[in-house]
């Protein structure tokens, strides 16, 4: 009872908190975007290679693109207010349709390197924490510190050499056999072969972010006075490290795990490039090299609403995992 | 992209202790300590060969300079080998430190001098200030980040100072959050307290009484800071979005995907030279942390 009136305080308080942050996320886009050289019409008319200046006035009038910033950023507002992110003239869309056919993959992709990530990094770390300056926290050091030097893409491409083309065990292109027609467990299996490098290559950098994160607070919290006490209660060591030391180890391991998120996004935008993957970074950089603003606002808004709603699960999390917070 | 290890601050007790000149022991601690010592090695020979990088492959690197796709050893004239145009890979890496270097190194100015005004004026005014602040370095923090410089850098042509300017832009919030905690827990001390009694001006506080002392984990975070944004660059270059006129590391890595089934060192090559440099930045970052934060570590 107790709890769950905590984390509803929690819940109030971070919601209110995201409020700001969302319009001010919305504006800063938006003015971001205003000061791209070009718009849409630009682009369709060079494509088109036929475009008189009336055809060009009237693709600008359809698209509201004439109207002052001021009027199209109130435009803009109050479609979203109804859930329309507009309409990409380039594809002939609307852009909310077409980022929803590409979010489940990204998604999928993020899910899958962030738990990946998390998880080799925590017990990693958590190892070298256990054997702190001994030889196994050296050499765990040494290759950690290499996967948070490497470029992310490069660790696919390398990937990619050995296990696609000179040992042929995965695929390296697009997220599922083009014509295959699988369905059931062979669809499964073939997609999660497609997601395997990928994954690896996205989750490379935070795997080490989190190895060194979770080494340094579990060698942090031994010192508090409350692993003292659970020793002195005569609990077994690997009791008190799994219920004392890496319940509380975990707090700034998923604080920083949010911060990353937007990193994370971020840098799905080269990984689905390099491999093919139909998610949201590779429309975004299309939408760039297309210079079709709706599109990149779109996909640049839902990429930081992803962002606060992942990180408000995660004041929940630490309202669950400490009972300290949410109590004022 | 950021290290977590320093959005916390650092201690501040003995700080009046460290402020005090003791540059040979400092100096010996700096020696003696062998991450630190790795890394400025690594990269010193790094910035050697950026430096003189014209005496050392004079000509242009872009130039076709003998068969396209020599494997490393198959000529002694070019020990790295050659890429699909001809071009010598050793005198395309010799070169390309240069970009890498010269962005990373601006890109973490810009950064830094954009995280220390604001985290400094948000730390040391308070109140409403800085909460106006907090709310814009949040702002910033929750959009992503390569999307952010994807963007910035497509509103111009891809030079390397834009690039520059992208990369620094968008990597400031975590300098903004480390100076104001470093400020926030300063500001109550009894050395500006005596500062403030003196009347001494705002100004003149921030400057020249905290900020000296809120910077041993500002410098931590600049080698990071230039490390990273070698990161975000090659990202970039690997993505085409780059200056056509200047060799690049991760530009290297780009043109080369075509090649990665017949001849895999031409992607193998530039990403080692990236992370070699990238590693030795963070192993001075992490030897500075050793040294200047002595208590982290048992």
């Amino acid at each position: 009872m107790r709890m769950g009136r905590r984390i509803a305080a929690t819940f109030k308080r971070t919601a209110i908190h995201a409020g700001p942050t969302v319009l001010g996320i919305i504006v800063l886009d938006f003015l971001l975007l205003q000061l791209m050289p070009g718009d849409a019409a630009d682009v369709i008319a060079a494509e088109s290679g036929t475009a008189t200046a009336e055809t060009m006035a009237a693709l600008r009038e359809r698209f509201g693109l004439d109207k002052s910033v001021f009027t199209q950023l109130v435009n803009f507002l109050s479609h979203l207010a109804t859930f329309d992110l507009g309409f990409s003239p380039r594809y002939n869309m609307p852009v909310l349709d077409m980022i929803m056919t590409r979010l489940p993959s990204t998604l999928l992709l993020m899910v899958t390197a962030l738990s990946l990530a998390l998880l080799i990094g925590i017990v990693l770390g958590s190892i070298m924490a256990a054997w702190a300056g001994r030889w196994p926290d050296r050499v765990l050091s040494v290759v950690v510190l290499l996967f948070y030097s490497m470029p992310g893409f490069w660790v696919g491409l390398m990937a990619v050499v050995l296990f696609s083309v000179k040992l042929g065990w995965l695929p390296s292109d697009s997220s599922m056999t083009i014509g295959a027609n699988y369905t059931g467990w062979a669809m499964i299996a073939d997609r999660a072969a497609h997601l395997v490098l990928p994954a690896l290559a996205l989750a490379s950098f935070f795997v080490a972010v989190y190895a060194r994160l979770t080494r340094a607070s579990m060698l942090e919290v031994q010192r508090q006075d409350f692993m003292r006490t659970a020793e002195a209660k005569g609990l077994h060591p690997f009791v008190i490290q799994l219920r004392h030391a890496l319940r509380n180890a975990l707090i700034p391991v998923t604080t920083v795990a949010g911060m990353h998120l937007g990193n994370l996004l971020g840098g799905a935008v080269v990984i689905e490039t390099l491999f093919g993957w139909p998610g949201m970074g590779r429309l975004a950089l299309e939408a760039v090299l297309a210079r079709d603003f709706s599109v990149l606002l779109g996909v640049l808004l839902l990429s930081s609403f992803l962002v606060i709603l992942a990180n408000m699960v995660i004041d929940l999390l630490h309202a669950w995992l400490d009972p300290r917070i949410g109590v004022s | 992209m950021s290290t977590p290890d320093l959005t916390t601050p650092l201690p501040v007790t003995d700080l009046g202790n460290r402020a005090a000149p003791r540059k040979g022991r400092r100096l010996r601690a700096f020696v003696r300590n062998p991450t630190f010592v790795a890394g400025a090695i690594i990269l010193g020979f790094v910035v050697l060969v950026a430096l003189f990088a014209d005496l050392l492959c004079p000509g242009d690197p872009q130039d076709m300079a003998g068969p396209p796709l020599l494997w490393p050893g198959d000529d002694a004239e070019f020990p790295l080998g050659t890429d699909s145009l001809g071009r010598n890979v050793l005198a395309l890496l010799v070169h390309g430190s240069r970009a890498s270097l010269l962005v990373g190194i601006s890109a973490a100015a810009i950064g830094l001098a954009i995280g220390m005004v604001v985290g400094s004026v948000a730390g040391f005014f308070g109140g409403w200030v800085d909460t106006l602040l907090t709310r814009l370095i949040e702002l910033f923090q929750t959009t992503p980040t390569f999307l952010l410089v994807v963007v910035i850098v497509a509103i111009r042509e891809p030079s390397l100072q834009t690039i520059a300017l992208a990369i620094g832009l968008a990597s400031w919030p975590t300098v903004a959050r480390l100076v104001r905690a470093q400020f926030r827990s300063l500001r109550e001390s009894d050395f500006v307290v005596a500062a403030r009694s003196l009347g001494y001006s705002r100004t003149r506080i921030i400057v020249q009484e905290i900020l000296p002392n809120a910077l041993p984990p500002v410098i931590v975070a600049a080698s990071v800071m230039i490390a990273n944004a070698i990161l975000t660059e090659a990202g970039l270059s690997f993505l085409n979005m780059r200056d056509p006129n200047v060799v690049s590391w991760g530009g290297m890595i780009g043109d080369s995907r075509d090649q990665l089934r017949n001849a895999w060192f031409l992607t193998a090559l530039p990403g080692a030279a990236i992370a070699a440099t990238v590693l030795s930045l963070n192993l001075v970052g992490d030897g500075l942390n050793e040294i200047l934060n002595p208590r982290s570590d048992p």
